[in-house]
């Protein structure tokens, strides 16, 4: 079965090419042809997923596609536990959003252009997961980068879609570069891109002393840097601060593709990257590398948790609790949790995907983002309430949903290796539980106080006629929110089940010798060799972080649900703090203005140099070349021209004086060359 | 004894006279006449340097042969064109056939 | 006086007056007409000089064929060479004035120039050295000759014929 599997990414590409190019006259049935390719998709993916769980070997295959001297450069697939589960998540996730999107997009004028978006980001990202080397990742991870700015601007007419756009290709763009540098380097140093030649030539090179750069006042090991160069992608991709800015933005979107792109997948890319990549990380010397990817998805974790608190737009609170769970990944990770980092990645996945198209439900429902302007809507909307409260509860981590188990065991691994980052990542987990209790309780409890003024439609008239559809009258807007339609509702469900379920494959004793299955299937070799062992599940550290749950659900139970304790008076209470969350801690104000503004007054004042310096300068010569070639042109008309006139007048002149001469009579020709004859004997005669 | 300077003297004196034939002539047959005159003192004098100067090798007879040859070809060109200038001009006087005029 | 100094006077004297009738005759065909006493003046020139297959070849082509030729063409352009068209151009005297005086300074310069004795001897039998010399050091003027005839032999049919 491995050996199809380059066939997982090849249905949604080419569901792609038919959406692309015929989806127009497709129209209504556009979601069929991608809906299908991802369900083939997705057969084989499983098929795969279950031949590796079943014990079968990884399988790589490679064929050479440039060769330069010795360096040959492969392109193939890697089927082994770690991307054999990623695409089987994927093409559910991915398949089920692809369903709720069906009813969530409908009457949209460019209905199949979205599917054909979608469809080439899951191309993409498969791609990605199922590369051999980096240089085939790094195509994949391109590919989805310009799905995830397309999709985001797909609301083209919007002004903010567009800057939205701009601003998530461009932030990632910095990571990126810092991760091709990374691949060039690695190429350098090894000679290859490939996978398994690299982490091979890695763990061979820890047990030598490393080669290092000095940069400023540090001496930095190479394999460090180039790790950390590689890592600046997943930075960007995954919204790792100092990069997440883009995320929270990104939510300009269509809902599904916030729950596909921005919650489940490609912000999962960068997480799947370091995982992929993890023995680049791991051989560095003492973990070096890891140490640099704990903190900065520490900070992550514990910064977006709190800025989340603070934020009244529904899919911004997710956003920000997206670039959170994936701190708590990279800090998994980088606290040596390989397992962890990455089962709570594919958990994530799940409830998060839940969680965006619940609320895509909700706001489908009463035209707002505002949790402030929606309230008791789990009595309209039960089927969504009680889905979300779902995906709450696994986001929470509260027992049983897939989230306790997947968070607790990154709690557990940063509790026995870095006990700083275990404090911090329990506060965030706190907060965590806080602000989704927020959410649910202005969203779903309490009266409904619906939208003063719902969000306009983001199409023009002429959008929809060209498209052949009847834009939507005024009295569009219901006063009263209903229930979306069964197949928005479908895919909640059954994500809501995988929110419950997906965790408990790591469940204690469901894998051999009584650790859970995840740790059994998805395990690092390396760990073995350094004689790392992953700590084994302990119940009071479990029941510690549930009550920590517990505890940010109760706050906030307290505040907004039972309204005990008025909000206001938090916020008097906390001072300048709430306004420094609001404003996201003020991080994109500072870009703003140091990049934005910088960056514009940059060019301003290059446009001012080039317009009175450069230009000027070119007008001088400019005007000097003119003034030049007046005097030229005068001389030229009365020197040059009067020479050329007064040669052509004088060849005229002889020439009228020595007609006469050409009789045309040969004979006259002749009588003169014989007197040349004569003089010529005459000549010769004297000299005699 | 007649010596090298008879031939000489009367091979210029029949040059002279082809020279002034050629000159004065405006049929241009008659000038092709004049110029047979002028080869065949100039064949004369070949001839003559052979018998009196340079007798070894008869290179003055290969000469003689060689211009009777082209004088032959000479006159057969010359003649055709004469009858084709004729037949489009009417004419073969040279006088009148002045396309060269400056 | 021998012979020969007579056989040569006789021989000059034909070829003086023919050559003076060929030049100076108002009618072209008596003009032509002279010119076959002046070629054989010629030819007798070349035996006196021991010129035998020269000789032999002046008689076959000059005589035989250029002249013949010549006539053809005076009869063929006859209205152009008739008696009542003018035969002589304006510059008679001038031309008169330049032959002679060539010939006059010639006849100085040759005088002048003292001949010497001969180099050597005359082969016994000279059309056969003159073949020696034509195919051994004058092959290659004899070869330029050939294709010399070639080319006049085309020119002159592509000249001559009539168009259609």
């Amino acid at each position: 079965m491995a050996r199809l599997a380059w066939l997982i990414p090849l249905f949604p590409l080419v569901s792609y090419g038919v959406l692309a190019f015929r989806g127009r006259s497709l129209g209504e049935r556009a979601p069929y042809v991608a809906i299908g390719a991802m369900a083939l998709s997705a057969l084989v993916a499983w098929a795969v997923f279950l031949e590796q769980a079943l014990g079968a070997e990884p399988f790589v295959w490679r064929a050479a596609w440039a060769v330069g001297g010795e360096r040959v450069i492969t392109v193939g697939y890697t089927v082994d536990p770690l991307s054999s589960i990623t695409v089987a998540m994927i093409t559910l996730v991915g398949g089920l959003i692809f369903v709720y999107s069906v009813g969530y997009m409908h009457g949209d004028p460019y209905y199949a252009r979205f599917f054909a978006f979608l469809s080439l980001f899951c191309a993409g990202m498969l791609t990605m997961v199922l590369a051999n080397s980096f240089l085939l990742m790094l195509i994949g991870w391109e590919v989805i980068g310009l799905c995830s700015y397309l999709l985001i601007g797909f609301y083209f007419r919007r002004r903010s879609a567009n800057m939205a756009q701009m601003k998530a290709f461009l932030t990632t763009r910095v990571g990126d570069t810092l991760m091709l540098i990374g691949i060039m380097a690695l190429f350098w140093q090894f000679g290859t891109v490939d996978y398994h030649a690299v982490f091979e030539s890695v763990r061979k090179g820890a047990k030598e002393a490393s080669a290092v750069v000095r940069l400023g006042p540090w001496e930095v090991p190479v394999v460090t840097l180039t790790a950390l160069l590689v890592f600046g992608g997943p930075i960007g991709k995954s919204g790792q601060f100092p990069l997440h800015v883009w995320l929270p933005d990104a939510m300009e979107g269509p809902t599904p593709v916030s729950a596909l792109i921005h919650a489940a997948t490609l912000v999962a890319a960068g997480v799947y990257l370091v995982g992929r990549a993890y023995p680049l990380f791991f051989f560095t010397p003492h973990h070096e590398a890891l140490v640099w990817v704990a903190w900065v998805g520490t900070l992550t974790a514990v910064m977006a948790a709190l800025i989340a608190v603070a934020q009244d737009d529904i899919k911004r609170i997710l956003a920000y609790s997206t670039i959170s769970q994936l701190g708590f990944m990279m800090a998994g990770l980088g606290v040596l949790g390989y397992t962890a980092g990455l089962f709570h990645l594919l958990t994530h996945a799940f409830f998060k995907a839940l969680l965006f198209l619940a609320a895509g439900s909700v706001i489908h429902a009463v035209h707002t983002n505002n949790i402030k302007e929606m309230g008791g809507l789990w009595r309209c909307m039960p089927v969504t309430f009680w889905t979300f409260l779902a995906g709450f509860l696994a986001l929470a981590g509260v027992f049983p949903f897939a989230g306790f188990w997947s968070k607790d065991e990154i709690l557990l691994e940063a509790y026995h290796h870095n006990p700083a980052v275990y404090v911090l990542l329990t506060a965030a987990a706190f907060l965590t539980a806080l602000y989704m209790s927020r959410l649910v309780a202005y969203a779903f409890f309490g009266r409904y106080r619906g939208p003063e003024h719902p969000e306009p439609d983001p199409w023009l008239p002429e959008d929809y006629e060209r498209a052949g559809l009847h834009p939507p009258g005024h009295g569009h807007h219901h006063r009263q929110p209903h229930e979306s339609p069964p197949v928005m509702t479908v895919p909640l469900v059954v994500l809501a089940f995988f929110a419950l379920v997906v965790g408990f494959v790591g469940v204690p004793g469901t894998g051999p010798d009584g650790g859970s299955w995840i740790h059994h299937f998805l395990k690092f070799e390396g760990f073995e060799e350094a004689g790392i062992h992953a700590p084994s599940f302990s119940w009071p550290l479990a029941l510690r972080s549930l009550a920590v749950a517990l505890a940010g659900i109760g706050v906030a139970w307290v505040v907004y649900g039972l309204r005990w304790v008025r909000s206001e008076q938090v916020r008097a209470w906390i001072g300048p703090l709430y306004p420094f969350l609001r404003h996201r801690m003020y991080i994109d104000t500072v870009y703003g203005w140091v990049f934005v503004r910088g960056g514009l007054a940059l060019a301003t004042g290059l446009r001012w140099f080039d317009v009175h310096v450069v230009d000027g300068l070119v007008n001088l010569v400019g005007w000097v070349t003119v003034l030049l070639s007046r005097l030229h042109r005068l001389f030229d008309t009365y020197v040059v021209d009067g020479l050329v006139n007064l040669v052509g007048w004088a060849t005229r002149g002889l020439g009228s004086l020595l007609r006469p001469l050409q009789t045309g009579r040969a004979y006259n020709y002749i009588l003169v060359a014989a007197a040349g004859v004569a003089v010529l004997v005459l000549v010769s005669l004297w000299r005699l | 004894m007649i010596g090298l300077s008879h031939y000489l003297v009367l091979s210029s004196l029949l040059f002279g006279l082809g020279l002034y034939g050629v000159l004065t002539r405006r049929n241009a047959v008659a000038i092709l006449m004049g110029i047979e005159l002028m080869l065949n003192a100039a064949n004369v004098n070949f001839v003559a340097f052979t018998r009196f100067v340079d007798p070894t090798f008869v290179r003055g007879h290969v000469a003689a042969l060689i211009v009777i040859t082209l004088a032959a070809c000479e006159a057969v060109v010359g003649l055709a064109l004469v009858i084709n200038a004729y037949r489009h001009l009417e004419t073969v006087n040279v006088d009148q056939v002045d396309l060269m005029k400056g | 006086m021998n012979a020969e100094a007579l056989a040569f006077y006789a021989l000059a004297a034909m070829v003086v007056v023919g050559g003076g009738l060929v030049v100076q005759s108002r009618n072209l065909v008596h003009a032509a007409v002279s010119l076959v006493p002046t070629l054989l003046g010629v030819a007798g020139l070349y035996v006196l000089l021991h010129a035998e297959f020269v000789t032999a070849i002046q008689l076959l082509i000059y005589v035989g064929a250029i002249t013949v030729l010549i006539l053809f063409v005076i009869l063929l352009t006859e209205g152009a060479t008739g008696l009542r068209v003018p035969q002589r151009n304006e510059q008679v005297p001038l031309a008169l004035v330049v032959s002679g005086a060539l010939v006059l300074l010639l006849w100085a310069v040759l005088l002048r120039v003292p001949w010497g004795p001969p180099a050597g001897t005359l082969p016994p039998y000279n059309p056969g050295a003159v073949g020696r010399s034509l195919l051994m050091p004058y092959v290659l003027a004899f070869e330029v000759t050939s294709l010399v005839i070639l080319a006049c032999l085309v020119g002159a049919i592509v000249i001559a014929r009539r168009e259609e």
